[in-house]
């Protein structure tokens, strides 16, 4: 039995201290919208927040999450302060851009995305290029470039 | 009944009836189609069309979403046609069932005299004759939701269910239907004052007969056809809710990793179990011909056990191919065979003896492409009270629906198909390439009653595609005395299926184009854009040698070899000019052009690009699009934008190479796709609007992107690419 903190609440799980944290999010929490990609931290599909950092958790075994705070799609908007039914100022600008197209890696791009501008406010291209990692094979970085443009005042 | 001829261009398939939705092929499946969309009083009109007591219009939409933003577009054209209130409208996925097959997808291909992509071959077969059994089609492939689905179902459905609303009226009102008009969901009486709901009228309308020739509104009467409304999509994907296939959770599931023979076409041999049941969590060991299966509580279990095994497995006879000796074979074939003849005009083999002729040669290779959708290959099946249900993302569900019933032997209506939304595809999920079909039925036996999710690793995923084939072309050509192209002889490498790629955009006199097979054993399959993707790059990187030894701007020889005013000629003029082709670029730079016409839509693109380190680099890239007219111009943009990301990055640096007979590259590190930091910092997509036949977008932005840059890359350094990728030590 493992604890972890998980969008604010405190859930116990029964899953062995190696599973990576990607699939009890998936399986044993429900949490769905965190996706599986690759399974060796290369896509970004899976990115959560660990305190406040993004992370790859596919490849974070449990016991290694256990300490930590952490944040899913899920509970984005509630890790900002927001009500219920709100969604976060990334999310809001994901659609007025209309960014996605199949949309299985935005849920990992847009916790890249959020903690990118957390750190940095005002990204350059050079800070997006080197912060947003995530791959997608639709192809839709240039409105993921201008989304978070348009979030940094920068449109 | 001059609509219906067109319609089904004379044939019977329709004996005494109307060609609307489904409703006059079949009252069994009329009846059929109302059941499977019931409920809060509603009534199908028409066919793909519910309006709901509440006002609500429900479009069903015969396509499944991919992303490419379909079911947004389609359930505009209907809306339009229906002058429908937008803010009610919404888009489902029609049911797998045959009371949705999808006619007009049909029928656009045997109008349109177009021949049928490969992964039509197996549920289709061309002419009319065959035009009844096209009728099981629901697919979604070969860039066809908007122009076949869309023009000939989708407007002509809207516009036959506002008359039937318009007719239910009249009767109501006892006054002449040519009095009333519609607009945003209601029918008005002027002359009266009186005004009604769709919703209120919906009942009546549904008992109406359905018109047969319903007129459809001129492009200038359009109120939402050409207008970028917000998609219905987008705000589920940016919350994960949206639920793909691997999201579906359902009481009991187990979960299951697979491993498939590493060299396509083998057999296991054996496998002892033991070491994946040491594995907490483990279940089942499941082993078959094709491969083992590992079931297990959770999927991390079951991928554990999985990687405990050690399987044998037999390698077919194939175990000493490589990418290298079928790059050599294929270069002895283009070079002895003849093959068979595709296209021939004058006699070009005549012509290349001349003597005096500047006669030039080049040889062309692309390699296996890997789909790498991100939504790695999954289903979730159960067996249970004698029934399969299987929930799955798949292009084709009735195809699916089709290879499930002969896989379980239950019969058909003891086979449910929930064709879920795919994270990716790109020609991935169809059914002719259904083997994860075939394995998560086995799964469901063994751990029936209990539903169980099967998902592929990244490295079964990259390791068991269906690629878009490694191919070669060899291409000679003689030019004139003025520099033109008089005869042009290519062999190209046959890939499975119908291919109309190679047909050439410009005027030579004489041609001959011939296929030749050199089969392999690694599974090959449709690949964004199909044949186009390596045909564009033969034709338009040798077109462009051909220009440099006539000494000619490379834009210029081509727009010389065009029709004067031809869709080709206008678009290639268009990408010129919006990219400044002709003026000065910073020292190190180049731009390259080239020309595609595929599914229907014509693109021009240019490329300015440089070498940096080693590696291309593209600043910018510039395209115009001819696709008739545009339902959506913001996803019409994007469309072509993804294509052009996902097309550089494959012409940079993506290849799936064998060894051993088995795929090499395992996952993203060993394959280079198109990311972030990669993609140009300008991508400019330019629409022209023709009074063509309306053309695909989801493919046809791909196929110039590789001979553009590879043209850009020989203007830049003089150094001319033949062979793809152009950066191939950037990758495994």
């Amino acid at each position: 039995m493992i604890t972890l903190t998980v969008n604010g609440q405190t859930r116990r799980v029964e899953a062995e201290a190696d599973t990576p944290l990607l699939w009890v999010l998936r399986e044993d929490l429900g949490l769905t919208g965190t996706r599986f990609g690759c399974g060796v931290a290369a896509c970004g599909a899976c990115t959560v927040h660990l305190d406040g950092e993004p992370a790859r958790s596919c490849a974070i075994p449990l016991e290694a999450a256990a300490g930590a705070g952490i944040t899913t799609i899920e509970g984005l908007p509630a890790a900002a302060g927001l009500a219920e039914g709100e969604l976060h100022p990334v999310q809001k600008a994901w659609i007025e851009i209309q960014v996605p197209q199949c949309g299985y890696c935005q849920s990992g791009m847009i916790m890249a995305a959020a903690a990118l501008l957390k750190a940095n406010p005002k990204p350059s291209d050079a800070q997006i290029d080197a912060a947003i990692t995530n791959l997608c094979r639709c192809g839709t970085y240039p409105r993921v470039r201008r989304a978070i443009r348009a979030l940094s005042g920068q449109a | 009944m001059k609509r219906r001829t067109f319609l089904l261009g004379g044939t019977a398939v329709a004996a005494g009836g109307l060609v609307i939705g489904y409703r006059a092929w079949s009252s069994g499946f009329e009846a059929q189609a109302a059941r499977l969309t019931a409920g809060d009083g509603g009534r199908l009109i028409a066919g793909w069309v519910r309006i709901g007591e509440d006002d609500a219009v429900t479009v069903y939409v015969p396509h499944v979403d991919m992303g490419q933003g379909t079911h947004t577009a389609l359930a505009m054209m209907l809306a339009e046609e229906l002058d429908a209130d937008w803010s009610k409208v919404r888009a489902e996925r029609a049911p797998g069932e045959k009371a949705f097959a999808n006619r007009f997808l049909a029928q656009g291909w045997v109008l349109q005299g177009l021949e049928l992509p490969r992964f039509l071959d197996a549920p289709v077969q061309t002419g009319f004759t065959a035009a009844a059994r096209f009728i099981n089609l629901q697919i979604t492939g070969g860039s066809t939701a908007v122009r076949f689905t869309g023009q000939g179902g989708m407007r002509i459905v809207g516009a036959a269910a506002r008359l039937m609303l318009i007719e239910a009226a009249a009767r109501r009102w006892g006054v002449d239907a040519g009095e009333l008009a519609t607009r945003d969901g209601i029918v008005t009486h002027a002359k009266s004052g009186r005004a009604a709901r769709y919703g209120e009228l919906a009942a009546e309308a549904a008992e109406l007969s359905v018109p047969a020739s319903p007129p459809l509104k001129p492009r200038a009467a359009y109120r939402l056809i050409g207008t970028s409304v917000p998609r219905f999509d987008i705000p589920a994907k940016v919350t994960g809710a949206h639920l793909y296939a691997s999201d579906i959770r359902l009481p009991g599931m187990r979960y299951a990793a697979v491993m498939a023979p590493p060299v396509h076409g083998g057999r296991l041999v054996s496998v002892d179990p033991t070491p994946a049941k040491a594995v907490k969590g483990v279940e089942q060991v499941v082993s078959f011909d094709e491969g083992i299966g590992v079931i297990a509580a959770g999927w991390w279990q079951a991928r554990k056990g999985l990687a405990a095994l050690k399987p044998v497995f037999a390698d077919g006879g194939n175990g000493g191919a490589s990418s290298a000796s079928l790059s050599a074979e294929q270069e002895r074939a283009l070079a002895g065979g003849e093959g068979k003849s595709m296209h021939d005009e004058g006699d070009a083999e005549a012509v290349l003896k001349e003597t005096g002729l500047r006669v030039l040669e080049a040889t062309c290779h692309v390699p296996f492409l890997h789909h790498a959708a991100m939504e790695p290959m999954n289903a979730t099946a159960q067996v249970k009270d004698g029934r399969l249900t299987v929930w799955s993302g798949e292009q084709d569900a009735l195809g699916a629906k089709m290879k499930l019933v002969a896989l379980s032997g239950f019969a058909a209506e003891n086979v449910t198909l929930h064709a879920l939304p795919v994270g990716g595809s790109f020609g991935r999920r169809v059914a002719a390439g259904g083997r994860h079909l075939d394995q998560v039925v086995r799964l469901a036996r063994a751990a029936a009653p209990h539903p169980v999710q099967m998902i592929w690793s990244r490295e079964e995923d990259f390791t068991q595609g269906t690629y878009r084939p490694q191919v070669a072309s060899r291409l000679r050509a003689a030019l004139g005395a003025d520099g033109k192209p008089i005869a042009w002889s290519q062999a190209f490498v046959e890939t499975p299926g119908i291919n109309e790629a190679f047909r050439l955009p410009y005027q030579i006199p004489n041609q001959s184009i011939r296929a030749v097979p050199v089969p392999t054993h690694v599974t090959q399959g449709s690949w964004r854009s199909v044949a186009h993707t390596q045909h564009g790059f033969y034709t338009e990187t040798f077109i462009d040698e051909l220009a440099q030894a006539a000494a000619r701007d490379p834009f210029e020889y081509r727009r010389d070899l065009l029709p004067a005013g031809s869709r080709h000629r206008r678009a290639l003029e268009m990408a010129a000019e919006k990219a400044g082709w002709g003026k000065p670029l910073s020292a190190g730079r180049g731009r390259g052009i080239a020309l595609v016409e595929s599914f229907g839509t014509v693109v021009a693109q240019v490329i300015e690009a440089s070498m940096e380190g080693g590696a291309p680099k593209v600043h910018r890239v510039v395209a115009a699009v001819d696709c008739g007219d545009v339902c959506h111009p913001d996803t019409a943009t994007q469309q072509v934008e993804g294509a052009i990301v996902m097309g550089l990055g494959a012409a940079i640096a993506e290849r799936i190479t064998i060894e051993k007979g088995a795929v090499r590259q395992t996952n993203f590190p060993d394959y280079a796709i198109a990311s972030m930091a990669s993609t140009p910092p300008a991508i400019e997509v330019h629409f022209l609007r023709s009074d063509g036949p309306w053309g695909g977008l989801g493919e046809p932005g791909m196929p110039p992107v590789a001979p553009a840059l590879a043209n850009a890359l020989f203007a830049a350094t003089g150094k001319r690419a033949r062979s793809l990728p152009l950066a191939p030590a950037m990758v495994a």
